[in-house]
């Protein structure tokens, strides 16, 4: 592949440099963390992704990181691109400073290159009782729900578990049993949806309110900054605390 | 060496697999799901049109199963369509009780929307994401569950007795390679392992399937001998972005959206490729007109076409196509209000697959598929939009359903070599497919090991010693070798097939099998050695990409997805018949089995095909 990528960088009119984190454990030269660069054809349309590929599969095929769809949706490939957490398939080249460097997600453990441990962000948002639950079901047909309230949790429910948000909160890098902002999203797209009930929304709030709860956020707006989804989500957290006070109130 | 034992093991966890697992879970099975993925990677959270389903009053399962017939231009199955038709309420209903967030009618209930080639608008979806919240809801109920995730492990191969007939042989479990680990591990089944391995669209270079869609368990499958089923149709979208294979929806052109060549001709019309319908004519046609363009030197860049909504107005753009805008933009850096957009047919389904029944069951005792890469067969030459994710739900639920001992009616469709009513005889190609030399996968001992648990011991050692020799030798990169498949597929094999093309496509093929022989892994850490699997991959990929071109040389006629030059129509006397391979130890074996069309209260009498 080295040879066609020399031809193709030849043919190139334009080449972009990347900078990219490299890191394993148990590879000599790679135990200590370094930075590898590399030069890659520029095309219009490339993305953040597509260069790594291009990378990848023309000069180290050890290079390694996550990916899938290539369309945002998979939510494999949150990164540290010149100095801020994007999808590198959601990122065009073109719209960065080059050369682009490219690291894993800060406040994660590094597993490999540009693979980070996912653990401690499922276990947050599994902690959060991510489903639904009801005691009451029609039978044979379908709830109903208003459109108010099934567009009141539409962008809440847009999460493709990217874990941005997670690493960009300053919070949660100080406070490890921080639930962090997509759990909290996920409480938030349950507690306000209307086919649970009143009851189980208590029950929702309690657990958000815990002391890693809701409380610890400081209004900062990063993680909803870097969200690639557009969820609000210093917005929702705001509105479960005004939620849990209200309940609280109500229970005086 | 490490061996989990679980009652039922799930490989892959989209749609398909999420619903296995709940269903063996609903049995009180113990069941374990074994992914390469994540579930929420998995690219069900890609689909965005919706699911059908009979819903409504004035709607009926015989209806929906009429439809599904007619769009498989004749060559599905009618128990499994019908079994879809009738499954499919139910289980819509069952994601909504499990909190799926469908989109909303005035009266509260779920939305329904038309479709392509549906008698009724049954189409049911939520937003522009529909397969992002099935995704999403299935696997809250594994969390819920407590069911075991084994995530991040790849698996590679089947545990599988080697009796001769692969109707007598059983599976026992599968290997799988922990890939943060590096450890190669035993899954011992005691009730059954059920495939859910999703698409296989990597086989060409540009698709709308994710990366990992990479046919591993169709190939694995085949290898151990499953027959796999009408491998050569394969649907093409006619407008996806270049550079990535994104999907632009049938949206844009249904608001009025127009395709331009190179020389700013609205080639629909004035080239005659449907006249009346224009761009609204079916995915095949237009992906057909597209690539006449280019190859007759009117394509863009030589590459692609213009698919221009500038004339719709920005308020209209924004009000009904506003995904679209951030799809151009995110991924091919064009903003549509201002500049049309490249567009060019993509892979973009596979409707062949592992042959199974209407329960998910294969031939071999104890293994069962479902979802996209299995053939039930509900899709037969062409697949209806809306009708994959039904049939992840509902044929997911009755594999896992099945595998967990759950007492259900015998299935109709037969399975397995004694199926076959016909033997393909006149077949030639330039080079013989298969395995290269003896097939040292397969030790035959004729079922000599009949113990479950040393049937999985034997293939964990088989495969440890297969990823010790990739990681210790040195050899060729496997990436040259998949893009040079994929090049070669993607050229020969697309929408416009003729024999010459597929016979050099099946060439290619055995080039890249042969180049596959010296093939190692550059990277030798055990540490998410994605190079190791992705190599694995590849080999997976070659086997896919022969079935597919094979099946598509055999068939001599023009059916659904599968256009032939030298045969341009339909030929229901000959070939209303599923083609059928089955590995046969390495030396594949082609033959055909007859298609169903006697279904619960009628017999579907083929029509013409026209909208
Ligand atoms: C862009 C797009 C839009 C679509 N829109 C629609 C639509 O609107 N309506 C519709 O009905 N259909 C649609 N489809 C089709 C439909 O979405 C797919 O057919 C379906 O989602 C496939 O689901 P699956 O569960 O079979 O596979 P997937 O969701 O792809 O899951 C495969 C799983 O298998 C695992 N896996 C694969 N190989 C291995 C291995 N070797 N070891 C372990 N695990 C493995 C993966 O980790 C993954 O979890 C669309 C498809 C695409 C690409
Ligand atoms: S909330 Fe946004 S940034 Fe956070 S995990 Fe979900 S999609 Fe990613
Ligand atoms: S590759 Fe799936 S989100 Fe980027």
């Amino acid at each position: 592949m080295r040879e066609r990528a020399e031809a193709n960088l030849k043919d190139a009119e334009e080449t972009v440099k990347l900078k990219v984190f490299r890191y394993d454990p148990e590879v000599e030269g790679k135990k200590d963390p370094r930075f590898d660069t590399f030069r890659v054809p520029f095309k219009k349309g490339m993305t953040v992704l597509d260069a790594l590929i291009f990378a990848r599969d023309h000069f180290d095929s050890s290079l390694t990181f996550r990916h899938s769809c290539r369309q945002a949706i998979c939510g494999s490939d949150a990164l540290f691109v010149n100095g801020r957490q994007r999808l590198g398939c959601k990122t065009q080249m073109s719209e960065l400073e080059w050369p682009v460097r490219i690291e894993p997600l800060p406040h994660a453990e590094v597993v490999k290159d540009l693979v980070v441990d996912m653990e401690h962000f499922y276990d947050q948002m599994e902690s959060v009782e991510p489903y639904f639950q009801t005691d009451e079901l029609p039978s044979g047909e379908e709830q109903k729900q208003t459109r108010e309230n099934r567009e009141k949790v539409k962008m809440s429910t847009r999460c493709i578990w990217c874990s941005a948000c997670m690493s960009s909160c300053n919070i949660a890098a100080g406070d490890n049993e921080y639930l962090g902002p997509a759990a909290i999203n996920k409480a938030y797209r349950f507690a306000m949806d209307e086919r649970e009930g009143e009851a189980m929304k208590e029950h929702r709030l309690n657990i958000i309110e815990q002391e890693h709860g809701v409380w610890r956020c400081q209004t900062q707006f990063s993680c909803t900054e870097v969200c690639p989804k557009d969820i609000p989500l210093t917005e929702h957290i705001q509105e479960l605390k005004r939620e849990a006070v209200k309940s609280n109130l109500k229970f005086w | 060496m490490t061996l989990h034992e679980h009652d039922v093991i799930v490989v892959g966890a989209g749609g398909a697999g999420l619903r296995a697992a709940i269903a063996a879970h609903e049995e009180g099975a113990d069941v374990a799901m074994v992914t390469k993925l994540h579930p929420v990677r998995s690219h069900t959270g890609a689909a965005e049109g919706g699911i059908n389903a009979a819903l409504r009053d004035g709607d009926d399962w015989e209806l929906h199963a009429y439809d599904t017939m007619k769009g498989s231009d004749y060559l599905g199955d009618a128990p499994a369509i019908e079994t879809l038709a009738q499954d499919a309420p139910e289980e819509v209903i069952q994601l909504e009780h499990w909190g799926m967030p469908f989109s909303r009618e005035d009266d509260g209930r779920v939305s329904q929307r038309p479709f392509g080639g549906l008698s009724f608008p049954r189409t049911t979806y939520a937003g522009a994401e529909t397969g992002h919240h099935l995704l999403h809801t299935m696997y809250e109920q594994v969390v819920k569950r407590g069911i075991q995730v084994y995530d991040e492990f790849y698996v590679s191969e089947l545990a599988v007795t080697d009796h001769d007939d692969p109707e007598d042989r059983e599976c026992h479990g599968v290997v799988a390679y922990d890939i943060k680990s590096g450890e190669v591990t035993g899954f011992r089944a005691t009730d059954g392992v059920v495939l859910a391995t999703g698409g296989d669209g990597q086989v060409f270079d540009h698709t709308t399937n994710a990366v990992a869609n990479t046919g591993d368990g169709p190939a694995m499958a085949y290898r151990a001998g499953v027959p796999v089923e009408d491998m050569e149709f394969v649907q093409f979208h006619p407008t996806t972005l270049p550079s990535t294979g994104v999907l632009i929806s049938e949206g844009v052109r249904g608001e009025g959206g127009i395709l331009y060549n190179d020389e700013g001709e609205r080639f629909m019309f004035e080239y005659g490729y449907a006249s009346n319908a224009g761009e609204l004519a079916s995915r095949d046609v237009v992906a057909r007109a597209e690539l006449t363009e280019v190859n007759n030197g009117r394509g863009i860049n030589d590459e692609y076409v213009h698919l221009d909504m500038r004339h719709l107005g920005d308020e209209r753009i924004y009000d009904r196509l506003e995904n679209i805008i951030h799809l151009a933009e995110d991924f091919e850096g064009v903003n549509p209000v201002e500049e049309p957009m490249p567009v060019k047919p993509g892979q973009h389904y596979h409707m062949g697959g592992i042959e199974t029944n209407e329960n998910g069951q294969t031939c071999i005792d104890g293994l069962y598929a479902a979802g996209e890469c299995a053939c039930a067969s509900v899709h037969g030459s062409n697949r209806l939009g809306g009708n994959a994710l039904p049939e992840l739900i509902v044929l997911g639920a009755r594999a896992g359903h099945h595998a967990a001992g759950k007492d259900m009616e015998a299935a109709q469709v037969p399975t397995g070599p004694s199926a076959k009513s016909e033997d393909e005889t006149s077949l030639e190609t330039p080079v013989s497919p298969g395995e290269i030399g003896v097939d040292d996968d397969v030790a035959a001992d004729g079922g000599a090991i009949a113990d479950p648990k040393a049937v999985v011991e034997n293939a964990v050692e088989r495969e440890r010693q297969r990823i010790e020799e990739l990681l210790e030798r040195d050899g060729t990169n496997h990436a040259e070798i998949r893009e040079d498949l994929q090049k070669a597929m993607t050229e020969n094999v697309n929408v416009f097939r003729n024999e010459e093309g597929l016979k050099k496509a099946l060439e290619v093929i055995r080039e890249c099998r042969e180049r596959y022989q010296d093939v190692a892994v550059a990277d030798p850490s055990r540490t998410f050695n994605t190079d190791l699997i992705h190599t694995i991959e590849t080999r997976n990929l070659i086997d896919i990409a022969e079935t597919i071109t094979l099946g598509a040389l055999a068939r001599e006629e023009f059916r659904g997805a599968h256009w032939r030059q030298e045969h341009q129509e339909r030929k229901d006397d000959e070939w209303l018949k599923h083609t059928m391979i089955s590995w046969n130890g390495g030396s594949p074996d082609l033959y055909y089995k007859p298609v169903i069309l006697e279904g619960e209260n009628k017999e579907y009498e083929p029509k013409v095909r026209s909208y």
